[in-house]
């Protein structure tokens, strides 16, 4: 096992730290350590939060106080295995028409790259979920090819509107709402990656997980809508393709 | 008949808020609830409420609302307000009511609440609570990621906010004494999680220095304004997880102070985190109030933590009946034709 930190973050939350950036094999210690302390079911513990390089634990001091819970982490630390978290991969339709890639050209200027080869690029490679944040539903997925690796625009838009798919350092994101937005959008895909209420009349649920892999499957702007439509009336439903073990990732 | 309280005027910012919506935060989902859960509490004691039970929160000026149910029983507590009942929609002139109290109001009042005063926030329970589905356990208004409350949005004119009651029950009227709301002149933190990347003189400039709450805060986060921060080691780091209270550092060096509606990763260093206990009294802090933060260590602040607990348990035994005569809504008998019988409160008839 990596070297690892327990930071407090307040007194109603701990930031176990693996390390300091992006990395799979720090993520999938982050992910497996979440789903030891998730199966545990301890008092006192209200959530936790997975991210790139750590897992923030947020708990309740009353119930169980920061020593208790750092030595809880320690003991499930050690023989801590990355064969410890399961997730799902996804094929989710892209569509990279220039109707929604409102940067395609630009990304594959800054890239000296075709706008095909972008999206071949782009598409070529089983993606990482390394967590969800900024807003309900959004995921982190890494790690874009090397060559389609850019920083962030220098001017974020305002507004882009929902499934607009953007990168932007190593990630690439599919945004589940309308939202402001700093990456270089270079599709959309029809899948609503968060829903607000499903079919069933159960609340809120996320499509994608930290740990999921997905696959992008580059669409035709005349499937798009097909899909899209279908998404509007809650018949688009997409199954995970097969289940992924951390060993396999 | 439906009852309901209808918006005529919604104030700068009213939303339904309870305790919030713990235990989704991996998919992103904030937390959310009362910037001030201390008030929340108060204003759902004194309507006899389960302390979590969604109310109003105002934020700086208050909406007008008109009162469309046989009667409904009405609290306040948080900051000062300038509230006025006035007995219908075209009249300008109405009686002046305290907050930290209920009040019975009747089909066709008005109540306007203006501007706030000592404070940036007031809660407005009613008994019984507002009819409003739950979103994922609870029916705090997420504005930003668009979940719960009253169509995940801040009040609009024209709004019919539906009440669980259609009548008030029958007792007198209760006020709280003795529970302070006020904002604080020192919020305490614990330093970290990412005190590495500050060198010690910063981190003592920080707890040194006065802050001002800066005009760009809001529910998501209060913006400081004070001595600027240096970064030792640069101001972006890979986004990890933001605690309540986390104070992040981003790259002007004007430290921001994570609050209810925070977002639940983020990418700056943060420099401090405030401990629990201050959390509702950080959420009552208005823009241009100025104030200090003070290290503690985990232990101080587990203990400051029970102690809130325990003001929380004291709300109850703080509430009493409100003196008749000595204010003025019950001695306006030109408006109101109160129930005068008997202080008994017949619990029965408003635990819902």
């Amino acid at each position: 096992m990596s070297a690892y930190k327990v930071l407090p973050a307040g007194d109603t939350a701990l930031v176990v730290e693996f390390g300091d950036r992006v990395d799979r094999k720090l993520s999938t210690f982050v992910l497996a350590l979440a789903r030891r302390i998730d199966e545990m079911r301890l008092d006192g513990i209200i959530e936790t939060v997975p991210t790139f390089r750590s897992l923030m634990v947020h708990y309740d001091p009353l119930i169980l106080s920061a020593e208790a819970l750092t030595n809880r982490i320690i003991s499930l630390m050690e023989g801590l295995s990355t064969s410890d978290y399961r997730g799902h991969t996804w094929r989710l339709p892209v569509c990279y028409d220039s109707e929604f890639a409102l940067d395609l050209e630009d990304v594959a200027a800054r890239t000296g790259l075709t706008v095909p080869q972008v999206v071949e690029r782009h598409a070529s490679v089983t993606y990482h979920v390394y967590m969800l944040g900024f807003m309900p539903g959004l995921a982190y997925m890494g790690d874009v090819p090397a060559e389609l690796t850019l920083s962030r625009r220098e001017s974020p838009r305002l507004k882009i509107p929902a499934g607009s798919l953007g990168i932007g350092m190593a990630m690439s994101c599919i945004f589940p709402g309308e939202s402001p937005c700093g990456l270089h959008i270079i599709g959309r895909s029809p899948v609503p990656l968060f829903r607000h209420q499903t079919n069933s009349g159960a609340g809120p649920s996320a499509l994608l997980a930290p740990g999921d892999g997905v696959v992008y499957a580059p669409i035709s702007i005349r499937e798009y809508r097909e899909l899209a439509a279908k998404a509007a009336d809650g018949t688009l439903d997409i199954a995970p393709a097969d289940v992924l073990t951390g060993a396999a990732a | 008949m439906t009852a309901l309280l209808r918006v005529v005027q919604p104030g700068l910012l009213t939303t339904i808020q309870d305790l919030g919506r713990a235990g989704y935060q991996s998919l992103g989902i904030t937390v959310g609830g009362a910037l001030d859960p201390v008030g929340l509490r108060a204003a759902n004691a004194l309507v006899g409420n389960a302390a979590g039970a969604g109310a109003l929160e105002v934020l700086y000026f208050g909406p007008t609302m008109v009162v469309e149910a046989d009667d409904v029983r009405m609290s306040f507590a948080g900051a000062g307000a300038a509230i006025d009942i006035l007995p219908d929609e075209r009249a300008t002139v109405g009686m002046r009511l305290e907050t930290m109290r209920s009040v019975r109001l009747r089909r066709g009042d008005v109540v306007r609440i203006g501007s706030l005063s000592g404070g940036a926030v007031l809660y407005v329970a009613v008994e019984g609570g507002f009819r409003i589905e739950p979103v994922l356990g609870s029916v705090a208004t997420d504005i930003r990621g668009g979940i719960g409350g009253w169509q995940a949005r801040a009040l609009i004119a024209g709004d019919r906010l539906p009440l669980c009651r259609t009548q008030a029950s029958e007792r007198d009227e209760w006020r709280l004494e003795g529970l302070n709301l006020a904002p604080p002149s020192r919020v305490r933190v614990i330093a970290g999680p990412q005190t590495d990347y500050f060198a010690e003189s910063e981190i003592t400039a920080f707890f040194e220095s006065q802050y001002v709450v800066g005009s760009g805060s809001n529910r998501q986060g209060m913006r400081l304004e004070g001595r600027p921060i240096a970064h030792a080691r640069g101001y972006n780091i890979t986004s990890d997880g933001i605690a309540p209270g986390s104070i992040q550092v981003p790259g002007n060096g004007q430290p921001i102070a994570m609050l209810a509606e925070r977002q639940t990763t983020g990418g700056y260093p943060k420099i401090a985190t405030v401990i629990s206990a201050d959390l509702p009294a950080l959420g009552r802090l208005p823009i241009g109030a100025k104030f200090r933060f003070a290290p503690v260590t985990i232990e101080a602040a587990q203990a400051a933590r029970r102690e809130l607990f325990a003001e929380i348990a004291r709300i109850q035994e703080r509430i009493g009946p409100v003196v008749r005569g000595a204010d003025s809504i019950d001695v306006a008998p030109l408006l109101y034709d109160y129930n005068l019988i008997s202080g008994v409160v017949d619990a029965s008839n408003w635990v819902m």
